[in-house]
């Protein structure tokens, strides 16, 4: 009953549901086809032929935001994966040793902050050549710090409690009061960290597509839209407006659901309305 | 007339009452107590008088302060009488203060604010008001932040901050319970003194009886948002009249019965037994010191120092001192928790320093805890039946997990709760029944000692008297031994045989514990039985000025 | 204090050696020969000798690393291949632009969203807080690069009243120069402005239920005075964090919106390094990004020290 109160929550889970969905039936169905380039159909504006236009190749650009979910939603998904499968355990164990060990492992962490995600990428297409494999290992590595100064920032917070305490009292070592005592209490902050992390993954992955270091062509993407758009905004304005539109829906929807999981798991952060 | 006069006050939040027809006066110069267990109200009227309230908070009723209508006040209003005609004071002095600000700035901010006075004229009123709280200047200058003094002192700024401009009604929301009880009595004595000086009216909001015995010249019982008795504190106290007066008072001196019994029988010396439980030979524990520079650190401090002590099978000792002395470090050790830097501790003749944590197992199986926060020894996403049977993991065997349940039930029988416990979560408990739980854990392995580190301080007065019962029980019929670290020396009356008394890191006197309580030798000892608030001598007090 | 202050400053000279460490290393995983890399297949084998002289390709990883991290120190980051001009000059040149850009970037967001969480704050619950806390959460969920076309398309091809894109150079004047990062500027800005409103606002809300705020108003300070001298002080910290945090963001957010205006600043340069293989101008680039980054994390790191006593008295 909370939960249905919680219209952030309410509103996440629809519009994520919605993309995940489209992207999800993009596989199966598609308006158009979007490898066919009809050159006879090109720059068309939005009609009910074709609901939000097409571009200069004639393609569907509803077709195209389709197809391009699915790229979008796989390259922040897998990269807050590798963030959380390596930041995660990371963040734990320097809570659980400290010393100089954490101390080290928050050297590396201020390392890797100091790289933004777009110039890792950058660096890393500069050497191995653009495409979504190394927007996903750039966007990945800059998640692994952020995953692990929340999890040690949790579980620092975790450890001096007292049932901690009696767990060490009943001869429960480190590593089975992490598993079984720290991180039922931090999942919360992980899970809400992860809907950021997602967001954000989707708004990196739409930056580097658009300087041409994502997905590569054919392959639809939201960010080579937006690009592709650029030079022709004063012609197919719609060209820009509909996938960038799929972007800021999208990062919403996942923002909405970080806050109402937050909202609805931490009474604290509730803000009273 | 009286100078606060509150009518047929009633409060909700929400949709939850709160308050329901309070009726309460405070006469110039007079001290009036407001008592109730946690929930009653009284910090609520408290914040009705001073109008801040949480933003959903809906009032009816007068707050008349002088004749005017606190309640209908505007804001402006409020903001010229607040720190200036009415001071108050609040519980957690560690957080009641700004802490990027100076104590300097943040006392001569209301008297500038409310005087207009200059820079330099508020200043020395400050000074001043700092002397008069027992700041000196010249030990405590006004460029102090808050994190550079104790708790203690911090009050003292906030009840600068309060009596700064001489208010006319001071209000002291439980103003020592985060205290020591030295501590308690000095900032008891200082809120005395300045309501004499000044003829101001004192609402002091307290749970303990034998503090508003001994402060208070009226007395108005709060429960459950409603007045149950109020009349003149000796009159109200000595007569208990009412029966939740009765209730109270009888609860915040409790001895339980077996107890009471036993101790007329008791007569065995503390001298160390020849074959003890647990034996502590000179045990130190320093922790370093804060570091000065890359390289340099200060002297480390000695939280304990050259302890030894020892505990017989099945006997019940109380730890006791003030905050700081190192009661806490000393039970950590015991409980193998933190590592001695020198001496030796022996549980059953076998030596617990320096062991690895798989050679502890079988020590740590008769040695279990319990702590003082109800509400943070348990794992809030784990029900019942999980972490009760923690400790199991301690048994050579694993035992199945029919056997787990059965023993979890057995566990929570021997503590008052009925095997339904088992799938809920903790905070489906009162604080009560927590501490219930806490129990069953410490004994679902049978341990033959159990280490209570305040076990019963964040209780109220009548809960406490249960679980006092339940540690009083499970002594006699299991005969678990204790080692009970506490602050208040009634509870040390009223569960433990022995007494041992601590002071910066030592132990400084030990003894029979109504011998050391009734006749203490040392000054430690001493200061903590004259500041430690008592009922019966504070009503005797009472009805002997009155004749 | 000093200890504090010497051990932030042990900490940033450390990260900026091991970042050092890592662009170098990660020129020594190009496969093959970075100079074969740079000039392409079509080189001929003197060429690439040559240019692989120049680079100090020869020797041992640490003795080269040594090299290069000794020219980076006297600030000789070499020649670029591309343009024959020292990489110095070329940096120096380009931050004319995009040094200019963040600076004014940061402002705009800083004097936006300051402001609006202190308003949503103090309007806590009301509709005040819901509509600019609404539009903070939208503003969060905008790419600046599409929110810059957005931007081109109403005040450049429709209103006519800024250029498009482009960049005039100083030389033209102050005024055409700024009129020409306005619009770059307000991209950057807008979507960062959100994420600091919501941080202002949260970190504000949190300090206002503490105890000390309670204190301050008992002692019969208006609520102006308890928002402005206790509250915003003390809900500076996050704030300042996230303004670090959002430095290194605008950095990165220069490339590509340099890109999106045709700006000749650092993000295009580098851009285009990568595009011309030019390794010798990414390095330099990424070098002095990232230690630009770790400059201003070291600045969020003192500035803590004075707006908290706490730091200033402990290591």
């Amino acid at each position: 009953m909370r939960a249905l109160a919680n219209r952030p929550l309410v509103a996440g889970c629809l519009i994520t549901g919605l993309v995940a969905l489209m992207a999800l039936a993009s596989f199966l169905w598609t308006p158009y086809d979007v490898t066919k380039l009809v050159v006879a159909d090109r720059t068309q504006a939005p009609s009910f032929t074709h609901w939000f236009g097409t571009d200069h190749f004639g393609r569907d650009i509803a077709s195209m935001i389709m197809v391009g979910a699915r790229n979008s939603i796989a390259v922040a998904l897998v990269a807050v994966g590798i963030g959380m499968g390596i930041g995660v355990p990371l963040g734990l164990f320097a809570a659980a040793r400290g010393g100089l060990l954490d101390e080290a492992l928050m050297r590396l962490n201020d390392l890797v902050f100091a790289f933004p995600a777009l110039l890792s990428a950058i660096m890393i297409t500069a050497i191995f050549g653009p495409g979504a494999i190394n927007a996903i290992i750039a966007i990945g590595i800059f998640n692994v710090p952020v995953f692990a100064r929340v999890a040690r920032a949790g579980a620092l917070s975790v450890w001096p409690r007292e049932f901690i305490l009696a767990a060490r009292a009943a001869g429960k070592g480190q590593t089975l009061i992490t598993v079984e005592h720290i991180l039922p209490n931090i999942a919360n902050q992980l899970l809400v960290q992860g809907t950021i992390q997602f967001a954000l993954g989707i708004l990196a992955e739409a930056g580097l597509s658009y300087l041409g270091l994502g997905a590569q062509p054919p392959m639809p993407s939201w960010g080579r839209m937006l690009f592709d758009a650029q030079t022709r905004m004063t012609i197919a304005p719609w060209m820009a407006l509909f996938p960038g539109m799929a972007i800021v829906i999208t990062v919403l929807g996942l923002n909405l659901l970080g806050d109402g999981i937050a909202d609805l798991l931490d009474p604290k952060s509730r803000r009273r309305r | 007339m009286s100078l606060l006069e509150i009518e047929n006050l009633s409060l909700s939040i929400g949709t939850v009452p709160v308050l329901n027809g309070i009726d309460l006066s405070v006469r110039q110069g007079e001290i009036m107590a407001l008592v109730g267990e946690s929930g009653s109200g009284k910090s609520m009227t408290a914040l009705t008088v001073m109008q801040l309230l949480p933003h959903a908070a809906r009032t009816s009723g007068r707050v008349l302060f002088d004749g005017n209508d606190l309640a209908t006040a505007s804001e402006e209003h409020m903001c010229t009488l607040r720190g200036d005609d009415i001071g108050m004071v609040f519980q957690e002095p560690m957080t009641a203060l700004n802490p990027l600000k100076t104590i300097g700035e943040q006392v001569a901010e209301g008297i500038r604010w409310h005087t207009r006075s200059s820079r330099a004229e508020a200043e020395d009123r400050t000074r001043r008001i700092l002397d008069r709280v027992g700041l000196p200047e010249a030990k405590f200058p006004l460029s102090r932040y808050p994190h550079e003094l104790s708790g203690g002192q911090r009050q003292r700024v906030v009840i600068a901050i309060a009596c700064a401009l001489k208010p006319r009604l001071l209000i002291a929301d439980e103003p020592t319970t985060a205290l020591d009880v030295v501590l308690q009595a000095q900032v008891l004595d200082l809120l005395r003194d300045l309501v004499a000086e000044n003829r101001m009216g004192l609402l002091l909001i307290s749970h303990d009886l034998a503090v508003v015995a001994d402060m208070a010249d009226r007395i108005t019982i709060l429960r459950n948002g409603r007045v149950m008795e109020d009349g003149e504190t000796a009159q109200v106290l000595s007569a208990q009249t009412h029966p939740y007066t009765r209730q109270l008072a009888q609860a915040s001196a409790h001895v339980p019965e077996i107890r009471a019994a036993a101790a007329a029988r008791n007569t065995r010396k503390p001298e160390d037994p020849d074959s003890p439980l647990l034996s502590v030979r000179n045990l130190t524990r320093d922790y370093p010191g804060r570091r000065l520079s890359l390289f340099r650190r200060g002297t480390p401090t000695r939280a304990v120092d050259d302890v030894s002590f020892s505990i017989a099978p099945g006997r019940s000792v109380a730890l006791v001192g003030r905050s700081g002395c190192g009661k806490s470090t000393l039970a950590r050790m015991v409980l193998a928790l933190d590592r001695p830097t020198a001496g030796e501790i022996r549980f059953r003749g076998e030596t617990l320093t320096g062991r690895r944590e798989a050679e502890l197992k079988p020590a740590r199986r008769d040695m279990q805890v319990v702590f003082q926060d109800p509400y943070g020894s348990f794992n809030p996403r784990q029900k019942v039946g999980k972490l009760v049977t923690e400790p199991l993991h301690l048994l050579e065997k694993a035992p199945t997990r029919a056997e787990r349940r059965e023993m979890a039930a057995a566990a929570l029988a021997e503590v008052g709760l009925g095997p339904d416990a088992l799938d809920k979560y903790p905070h489906e408990f009162s604080g009560g029944q927590r501490q219930r739980l806490s129990i069953a854990r410490a004994i679902i392995t049978r341990p033959q000692l159990v280490v209570a580190d305040e076990p019963v301080s964040a209780l109220d007065v009548s809960i406490r008297a249960q679980i006092l019962d339940l540690f009083a029980e499970l002594n006699a019929r299991l005969g678990i031994a204790y080692l009970f670290i506490t602050h208040d020396l009634t509870v040390a009356r009223a569960i433990t045989d022995e007494v041992m008394v601590m002071k910066e890191g030592r132990i400084v006197e030990r003894g029979r514990t109504h011998e050391v309580l009734d006749n203490p030798q040392s000054d430690a000892a001493q200061e903590l039985v004259s500041a430690a608030p008592d009922l019966k001598r504070a009503l005797a007090g009472r009805l002997r000025e009155q004749g | 204090m000093t200890a504090y202050l010497a051990k932030r400053l042990a900490i940033a000279a450390i990260t900026l050696a091991l970042a050092s460490v890592v662009v170098f290393s990660v020129l020594e995983i190009v496969p093959g020969d970075p100079a074969r890399v740079m000039l392409g297949m079509n080189a001929s084998e003197a060429q690439v000798e040559q240019l692989r002289q120049q680079m100090g390709l020869d020797g041992s990883p640490v003795q080269r690393y040594l090299h290069w991290a000794g020219n980076l120190l006297s600030l000789d980051f070499g020649r670029s291949y591309t343009y024959s001009v020292p990489v110095i000059d070329l940096i120096a040149e380009r931050l004319a632009v995009s040094l200019p850009l963040a600076l004014i970037a940061l402002a705009l967001s800083t004097a936006i969203a300051i402001p609006v969480g202190l308003y949503a704050a103090s309007r806590r619950g009301k509709a005040g807080d819901a509509i600019s806390m609404g539009a903070a959460q939208l503003g969060v969920a905008v790419p600046n690069f599409w929110f810059a076309l957005l931007l081109v398309y109403l005040f450049a091809v429709w209103l006519r009243w800024l250029p498009a894109g482009g960049f005039p150079g100083w030389s033209a004047g102050v005024w055409p120069a700024l009129k020409a990062l306005m619009l770059p500027a307000l991209a950057l800005a807008l979507p960062q402005a959100a994420i600091l409103a919501r941080v202002t606002r949260s970190a504000l809300v949190d300090v206002l239920s503490e105890d000390y705020i309670r204190t301050a108003r008992a002692k019969g300070m208006p609520w102006r005075k308890v928002l402005w001298g206790h509250a915003l002080r003390n809900a500076l910290i996050p704030v300042v964090t996230i303004m670090g945090l959002q430095f290194a963001f605008l950095l990165a957010g220069t490339i590509i919106i340099e890109n999106v205006f045709y700006l000749p600043g650092l993000g295009r340069l580098i851009f285009q390094a990568i595009t011309q293989r030019d390794l010798i101008v990414v390095e330099s680039v990424v070098m002095l990004l990232v230690a630009t980054v770790i400059a201003v994390n070291l600045i969020v790191d003192l500035s803590y020290a004075l707006v908290d006593p706490r730091l200033r008295s402990r290591a």
